[in-house]
């Protein structure tokens, strides 16, 4: 009885690593809902996908490569709302033309699990896959970095929405749709001393993540170089799951600060400044890009947050019809009166940088598609006017500044690069 | 080097192997032949990496019979060392064994350096020093400007291929089923089954511990260094809580004290992994499901303290009796 | 000195949330000597559990003390249930298998169990409601919420009962048997099986308690709120010693010490961890079988 059930699961095994590995899970954009459940078959890539593009005959794929499980789904779950939008909204405004021929677009999901080994499969899968044109994602700097290599050698288009680390775009087959952490944390630096008047700043980031860290550091020589001081500078990590900032906390609060820099994922802000506070922190508080999500306001129910800045992607009160459009749809698809989060207007961004890359290329050639996206000179999105004009993958945008008041996000600046 | 193990196989050595060549051999034919895409490729690249992984797991856990968790910390050692070696120092392809062999060694030293308190202590003790190594290395890593702190290290040259990991695979099934059937192997199943016994009839606890930990160390440094050349980035994220369990799932499911138990362990993990990835946010629940059935179903793993080998030639006893007609042979 | 008192009281409170999870982790670990890998997607359940309830009752009473009890009576018995279904599926299967099998199926289960909240309750975070009334004491200069000193008197009381429970009851010396020898107790009458199952519950309805105070602490958690708690209970487990309930609780306030102190005396701070893991590992070199741990003759 033990032999057969090990026969059997030896054959099946063998088996599956042949059907396994062939088959890239399919999944054309509708609701999010939908999508989730097409991706269940991950044997029939094309048929799902023709499904939902059935006015046109053709289809143009790219690929997804996103994190729906693992530390933080909740990226993965925006990214693939922010995907959804824009695509639905290509098709029913008629596709995509390509030398006189039209073409729906249309694209395969791989989740990652916030795993770099499968980061990198999913890349690998999306390269071998003929009819994918290029890939969307990951949003998570680790992941991006783990696919780096293979997309540069295999020479596919790789969109980063949401991965601000520097390094990402030294390979010239990817590109991104937000800016570094270099910007980010020099604007934070001008933006305290100039305009706060602060002249003394503590910070406290998650060690363990190359965002958190890129930006501190640069705040920190950005800072100084300005005349300020950086009184503290703390640390912890993030990876072993941290949620006692006390003894940090304490520490600052006694160093007296004028601004507490915490670049730290939404989700551990309230935490932060709670403890802030509780050990007797006054200063005022700043946040970078991650702090973009409306659940921040929800969870501040103690108002610790008023007169916080943040450096965000954009404002609805300073955007331009697109955006207004975008936020509009947002709110009438997914039935809640709740903003998008800049994780879902990038990715949003991120199809329409796409979309302008095949127009430029005028063919489905993914070198040609690679580099309709170095001719992109400046596009109108969501987040702000890019343009792709310093001949790397970064796009130069500008920041807006963003003031937590009245339990709001409020608009307070513009910085152009 | 012992009298007991004059040839360089003993027969069974020598079945394990010969079958692991031979499925090297077919893989590579397909790889040549073109049916394999890329992406498969690398798939079988992850199972022949992690599969030296988990041999070097079940040198400790499964012959030793430990509980130690340091797998993650030597392969971020191996896969760091390896990578400064070629990105630094020397980046012809041809001295890229050379960087497998430092990522093992600097590995291996530590293995050392670990097992040493390890002989204070038993069982659980040693998951928690074993875990604490891991730590310190993915901080020390998190802390090191010179190696990206926790940016990591990209642009390593993508030496690893799959005549590289299959190399090292064959190299680490040859390693680990000569020792087994040396002295020292011997002596591992002494101390597993009895400590107390075996050094009452001279066992040499502490150097078979050693022996064992520091060749678990190096066939892990190996396979870090592999998976650093295969991504061309390492990142100390990657070697954390995770690659631990990760690890450890491979190693009991696939079956303790076995070869084709670590084997097998790495390839069904690795696949169910990648097909389950279609299924969304439930892919774990069935991931844990399966995980977890297939445990109740076989304790000991699919082939804990078995072989291929010995299973083929039971199955073979059946045929021959009668009792089983057909099936059973397929896995090859 | 205000700075002194500060961190005093943030030792206390990160030390009690510690001792506290050690002991529902150690709970299991100690009795039926299992590494349960699933506690942690127990004590993520209880967090749920607390969350949900807590946020309906608020919109129909005032009271904070009657909803906390209620929340906490409710997540205790929920947490009770998951973890007998769990020692039903996946270990009572299992018990006379090799001990490091169950570590699998535990990891397996709390895979399962961990992603049917997420599946169920959404991958956004979610903020726990105020469990305890905001008020502030103020000490040598030092202003201390009410739910500091709360958290240090309830993991006290928690503690204490618990001890007495296993010290002065029929079921606390059955556990304590079954602790020391299953088998043995098994021919003195003991039902094994059923104080194993009792153990679940008692490290369930621990972990729901935990998991109380910790919401209440820390506030904000997602779905995988209980994977790194599981590393730090089993750490501070095995540091105290296994199978010793005062051992966790020692266990707890010194990991809880390394990280209050470690910012505080390190000139960087991210060293941190690194001096944490080789204090440890220095506690155990020199006390090999943990802080409080009996040492355990190996058999001839």
């Amino acid at each position: 009885m033990k032999k057969f059930t090990a026969a059997v699961l030896c054959t099946l095994l063998v088996l599956t690593v042949f059907a396994g590995c062939s088959g890239t899970g399919a999944v054309a954009g509708n609701t999010s809902s939908e999508s989730t459940e097409a991706a269940s078959s991950a044997e029939a890539p094309a048929v799902e996908a023709a499904a939902t593009t059935g006015e046109f005959e053709k289809t143009i794929y790219f690929g997804l490569n996103y994190e729906l499980t693992g530390a933080n789904p909740i990226i993965g779950e925006s990214a693939v709302k922010g995907i959804d939008m824009a695509v639905n909204e290509i098709n029913a405004a008629g596709g995509i033309t390509v030398n006189g021929e039209t073409y729906g677009l249309a694209y395969k999901a791989l989740d990652n699990g916030f795993n770099t080994d499968e980061a990198a499969v999913n890349a690998q899968q999306f390269a071998d896959d003929a009819e994918v044109v290029a890939m969307i994602g990951p949003n998570d700097s680790d992941m991006c970095m783990a696919t780096q290599a293979i997309v540069t050698e295999q020479g596919l288009l790789a969109i980063s929405p949401w991965s601000t680390l520097v390094n990402l775009t030294s390979s010239e087959w990817y590109y991104r749709a937000c800016f570094t952490d270099d910007f980010q944390g020099a604007i934070l630096a001008k933006y305290a001393y100039e305009f706060e008047k602060a002249k003394k700043a503590a910070i406290l980031y998650d060690m363990s993540n190359p965002y958190n860290e890129g930006i501190a550091t640069q705040f920190k020589k950005s800072y100084e170089e300005l005349g300020g001081t950086v009184v503290e500078y703390l640390s912890y990590n993030g990876k072993t799951g941290e949620t006692d900032f006390t003894s940090q906390m304490t520490k600052i609060a006694a160093a007296q600060p004028d601004i507490l820099l915490l670049p730290n994922f939404y989700e551990e802000i309230i935490t932060q400044t709670t403890q802030a506070r509780d050990m007797g922190y006054t200063g005022k508080f700043m946040g970078s890009d991650t702090w973009g999500d409306t659940s921040l306001l929800e969870w501040d129910t103690e108002h610790l947050l008023e007169g916080a800045l943040w450096v965000g992607h954009y404002h609805k009160d300073v955007a331009s019809d697109v955006a207004l459009k975008f936020i509009e749809n947002y709110h009438k698809i997914y039935g809640t009166d709740t903003d998008p989060n800049d994780i879902v207007a990038l990715n949003y961004d991120s199809v329409y940088l796409l979309k302008l890359a095949i127009e430029n290329a005028q063919s489905l050639d993914r070198t040609a598609i690679r580099d309709g996206m170095k001719s992109i000179t400046t596009y109108d999105g969501v987040t702000g006017t890019m343009k792709f004009d310093n001949g790397n993958g970064d796009p130069t945008k500008s920041a807006v500044i963003i003031q937590i008041s009245d339990g709001q996000f409020k608009y307070l600046d513009t910085i152009e690069p | 080097m012992n009298k007991n193990n004059q040839s360089l196989f003993n027969k069974s050595a020598a079945w394990k192997f010969a079958s692991a060549a031979a499925a090297v051999v077919l893989l590579i034919m397909l790889k040549e032949l073109g049916i394999l895409s890329t992406s498969t490729l690398l798939i079988f690249q992850y199972i022949g990496i992690y599969a030296i992984v988990v041999l070097g797991i079940n040198m400790v856990n499964g012959y030793l019979g430990v509980f130690s968790l340091a797998h993650a910390g030597f392969m971020a050692v191996g896969a760091y060392t390896a990578a400064v070696c070629t990105k630094f120092f020397f980046s012809v392809e041809w001295m890229f064994p050379v960087a497998i062999v430092a990522g093992g060694l600097v590995a291996m030293l530590l293995g050392i350096l670990v097992a040493i308190p390890s002989f204070k202590t038993r069982g659980d003790y040693l998951a928690i020093i074993t875990l604490g190594f891991t730590l310190i290395v993915q901080s020390v890593l998190q802390n090191m400007e010179f190696v990206g702190a926790s940016k990591g290290l990209n642009n390593i040259p993508r030496h690893t291929n799959i005549y590289w990991v299959m190399g090292c695979l064959l190299f680490a099934i040859f390693v680990v089923s000569r020792f087994i059937h040396s002295k020292y192997g011997r002596s591992l199943k002494a101390i597993r089954q009895d400590q107390v016994a075996s050094m009452l009839v001279s066992v040499d606890v502490r150097l078979n511990k050693s022996i064992a930990f520091a060749l678990s160390a190096f066939l892990i440094g190996i396979a870090g260094a592999l998976i650093g050349h295969l991504l061309g980035y390492t990142s100390p994220s990657a070697y954390g809580f995770t690659n631990i369990v990760d690890g450890l799932v491979m190693v009991y499911l696939g079956g303790m004290g076995s070869i084709t138990g670590s084997i097998f362990g790495a390839a069904v993990w690795q696949v169910l992994v990648q097909l389950l990835k279609g299924l969304g946010t439930w892919r774990w629940v069935v991931g844990g499901g399966l995980l977890c059935i297939i445990m109740v179903f076989r304790p000991k793993g699919l082939f804990g303290y078995i072989e291929l080998s010995d299973l083929l030639k039971k199955i073979q006893a059946k045929m021959k009796s009668g009792k089983l007609k057909k099936g059973g042979n397929k896995d090859e | 000195m205000s700075i002194i008192v500060q961190q005093l009281i943030n030792f206390l409170q990160l030390g009690s949330i510690y001792a506290l999870t050690a002991i529902s982790f150690s709970m299991v670990y100690g009795i039926a000597g299992l590494v349960n890998f699933a506690h942690g997607s127990v004590f993520g359940v209880s967090m749920y559990v607390l969350f949900f309830v807590s946020t309906l009752l608020f919109q129909v009473m005032e009271s904070t003390w009657l909803v906390y009890v209620i929340a906490l009576t409710a997540s205790c018995v929920v947490t009770s249930l998951v973890a007998l279904l769990i020692e039903q599926i996946a270990y009572r299967p299992l018990r006379k298998a090799p001990k490091v099998t169950v570590v699998v199926s535990s990891v397996g289960v709390g895979m399962v169990l961990q992603y049917l909240i997420l599946n169920t309750a959404g991958s956004k975070a979610l903020r726990m409601p105020k469990l305890i009334p905001d008020i502030k004491f103020a000490l040598l200069g030092v202003n201390i919420p009410l739910f500091k000193i709360l958290i240090i008197l309830i993991a006290i009381v928690t503690m204490i009962l618990l001890n007495l429970i296993v010290k002065k009851t029929r079921l606390g010396t059955a556990m304590r048997a079954v602790s020391q020898d299953t088998i043995a107790a098994g021919f003195m009458g003991i039902a094994t099986s059923r104080v194993i199952s009792a153990s679940f519950v008692f490290g369930a309805v621990l972990a729901a308690i935990a998991g109380s105070l910790y919401g209440t602490a820390y506030s904000i958690f997602a779905y995988n709120v209980g994977e790194q708690i599981i590393w730090w209970s089993f750490i501070a487990a095995v540091l105290g010693g296994i199978g010793s309930i005062r051992g966790a609780v020692l266990g707890g306030f010194i990991i809880s010490a390394i990280s209050i102190l470690a910012p505080m005396v390190l000139p960087v701070s991210s060293y941190k961890d690194i001096v944490a893991f080789a204090v440890m590992i220095l506690v155990l070199l020199i006390k090999p079988t943990g802080l409080l741990g009996k040492k355990v003759n190996e058999k001839i």
